[in-house]
């Protein structure tokens, strides 16, 4: 019996694969649950584990860059390539105004534009105004992640990263953001004063009341 | 000499699709439920004179039995038919679904995880290896963060109430295990999870919940993952909002911030009083649902069971109460053993309805201490603009006629 061999596969004894995610010990460690063979003392349930496993393949640079289109609010992910709302209005016209309307008003997709007076944020108090990028989103580099990633609804992934940049900057230009022909690209997309930058706070249901 | 058995069958309309075999159903294109409940189902008037049908590969509901999830107009999510189910696993069929850009359908065998980023050694996972680590299975609930209607009237059900969050087995490999594969730098304290639907629907997590009880799940409830919950592999965090929960995954990047991807800033983030908005707040707070009296259904008066499920995504549920007048008084339920940490948990408590008018109101307390709110508490502590996370005290209105109505109450 001491020479019979578990494998690494589906069958590892699960009370052990959860010890193991959760305690946080070491792989190869001394933990180890034991047998329920009666055989008259603790076995374990598995081979001493590994550091790794060593299941996978490396991923290459190519493989990775084809996938890795997330874009973060400094600006790191975005991709080469510029665009302006002139550029981006006749692209918006085709791509974008059928759902979200021609001036970013809504439709069959969301209101895109519109600011409210003084940048009020008080949706929390019920303040009545639309949820657009202009009033409520915090970063200019969301608007390019989210064009790229999932726009147009129909064609998502579709548009080339400059008529990505246009589309973006179109955008902003209809939240009276950016100038009509101001430059979007990595430099600058990073740097648009967002109205409503510093409005987000994080979770702090813990340190609050018992209602939170 | 024995009566011939009667080859006399009684035939008569019943519920939906079971008549046709769901499957069957399925595959009809232009068949719908309203058509379906049209079907006669024949049944023998006794069951002990004719041999019933033979095995089957699939097996299927009664015909009596049509549980349906209930669409949203734009077909972009789903909700469980709480009020028909018993104990607190969902079927895997009437999981809440939501999705972003539609279900995907992805082969299994091209499919395959991208880990990397701030990582030592940036690895590519199969599905086969993905199920060749140590595998663990869990009870967990999943919930929507958006999943409650303000204001909504007297003629409303528990599906349409909170029919966003449904329970199942899952099975998968703990992200733990593959971020030791892959040796994630100290640095890196939260990772991207990227799906590959139509909208690569993603969202950032803390690195924590990973080293916690985070999972890369291929199974539920004895199976592989239903499409619309994420085939062949999602990302489950116990006990936080769905949304989190990245289906269809196909990548993972670790970094030493969030993203701040649309489903976490302009989706998904809470405004409170005084021009703020919170964000992150991944974990849902704690909550119950009576199921049973419910709208639309009528008692008698009498002994029943009064039934709920109740669940916290902070850990186990403590305890779960019915009030009988408005919330002055709570009287204890008995929870259904075992009570699992970020699972539904079964509620019951035997009562005599006396054939006046009634009020019966449920809440919850979790082992953090935190009691399930009021819906006026609730809306004092963040303002009358939140919608996500909202999980007030709700009950229901008995009347003379032994009619079940939706407890109302005006947001605000």
């Amino acid at each position: 019996m001491r020479g019979l061999r578990s494998t690494l596969s589906l069958g590892l004894a699960l009370g052990l694969g959860m010890g193991y995610a959760l305690g946080g010990c070491a792989p190869g460690g001394s933990e180890r649950a034991p047998g329920s063979e009666g055989d008259g003392g603790a076995r374990a349930s598995s081979e001493p584990l590994p550091e790794r496993f060593g299941l996978g393949r490396p991923a290459g640079d190519g493989e990775i860059a084809a996938l890795a289109i997330a874009v973060m609010p400094d600006g790191r992910g975005l991709p080469a390539g510029s665009g302006t709302a002139r550029e981006g209005g006749p692209l918006y016209a085709a791509q974008c105004a059928a759902c979200h309307g021609s001036q970013g008003e809504g439709g069959l997709g969301g209101q895109l534009a519109g600011r409210i007076t003084d940048d009020a944020f008080d949706f929390g108090d019920g303040m009545e105004g639309p949820r657009t990028i202009g009033s409520y989103w915090p970063y200019a580099t969301t608007v390019f992640d989210y064009v790229r990633r999932s726009m147009p609804f129909d064609r998502p992934g579709s548009l080339t990263d400059e008529e990505v940049y246009a589309i973006t900057a179109h955008l902003l230009y209809l939240n009276d953001l950016v100038g009509a022909d101001e430059t979007m690209d990595r430099e600058t997309l990073p740097q648009v004063v967002m109205p409503a930058r510093d409005r987000f706070v994080p979770d702090d249901r813990e340190e609050r009341n018992r209602v939170w | 000499m024995p009566k011939k058995p009667s080859m006399n069958r009684r035939t008569f309309v019943a519920g939906a699709a079971g008549a046709l075999g769901a499957g069957v159903l399925k595959g009809v294109t232009g068949v719908t439920p309203s058509l379906a409940q049209e079907a006669e189902i024949s049944v023998p008037p006794d069951p002990t004179r004719v041999q019933g049908p033979p095995a089957s590969l699939v097996g299927g509901r009664s015909p009596f039995e049509q549980p349906v999830r209930l669409l949203h107009p734009r077909l972009t999510s789903s909700r469980t038919p709480l009020q028909d189910l018993v104990g607190t696993v969902t079927p895997s069929d009437l999981h809440f679904e939501r999705h972003h850009g539609g279900v995907p359908l992805i082969d299994p065998d091209r499919y395959s995880l991208l880990i990397h980023g701030m990582v030592e050694r940036p690895m590519v996972f199969t599905l086969e290896e993905l199920k060749r680590f140590p595998s663990v299975s869990e009870i967990r609930f999943m919930e929507c963060a958006g999943n409650f209607p303000r204001n909504a009237g007297e003629e409303t059900t528990p599906q349409q109430i909170c029919g966003l969050t449904s329970q199942s087995e899952w099975t998968g490999v703990p992200l733990a295990t593959l971020f030791r594969e892959v040796g994630v730098l100290p640095e890196a304290t939260w990772f991207l999870a990227e799906g590959q639907d139509a909208a690569v629907m993603t969202r950032s997590i803390p690195v924590e919940k990973a080293w916690d009880d985070a999972l890369i799940a291929y199974g539920q409830n004895g199976e592989a993952l239903r499409p619309e919950n994420g085939y062949p592999a999602r990302l489950f965090l116990p006990g936080w909002e769905g949304n989190a929960s990245v289906k269809w995954l196909r990548r993972i990047e670790l970094s030493d911030g969030p993203f701040m991807t649309r489903e976490e800033t302009s989706r998904y983030t809470d405004p409170l009083t005084g021009g703020r908005a919170r964000q992150f707040s991944f974990v849902m707070d704690a909550r119950s649902i009576i199921t049973h009296p419910c709208h639309p259904g009528r008692v008698t008066p009498g002994w029943m069971e009064v039934r709920g499920i109740a669940w916290s995504g902070r850990g186990r549920i403590r305890s779960a109460e019915l009030s009988f007048d408005e919330g002055a008084t709570w009287h204890r339920a008995d929870l259904q053993e075992p009570i699992l940490p970020k699972a539904h948990v079964r509620f019951r408590y035997m009562w005599r309805w006396d054939g006046e008018e009634a009020t019966i109101l449920s809440r919850t307390t979790d082992e953090t201490g935190y009691v399930q709110p009021t819906q006026r508490e609730l809306v004092q502590a963040r303002g009358v603009g939140t919608s996500y996370h909202l999980n007030p005290i709700t009950g229901w209105r008995i009347r003379l006629d032994g009619t079940v109505v939706y407890r109302t109450e005006v947001w605000g």
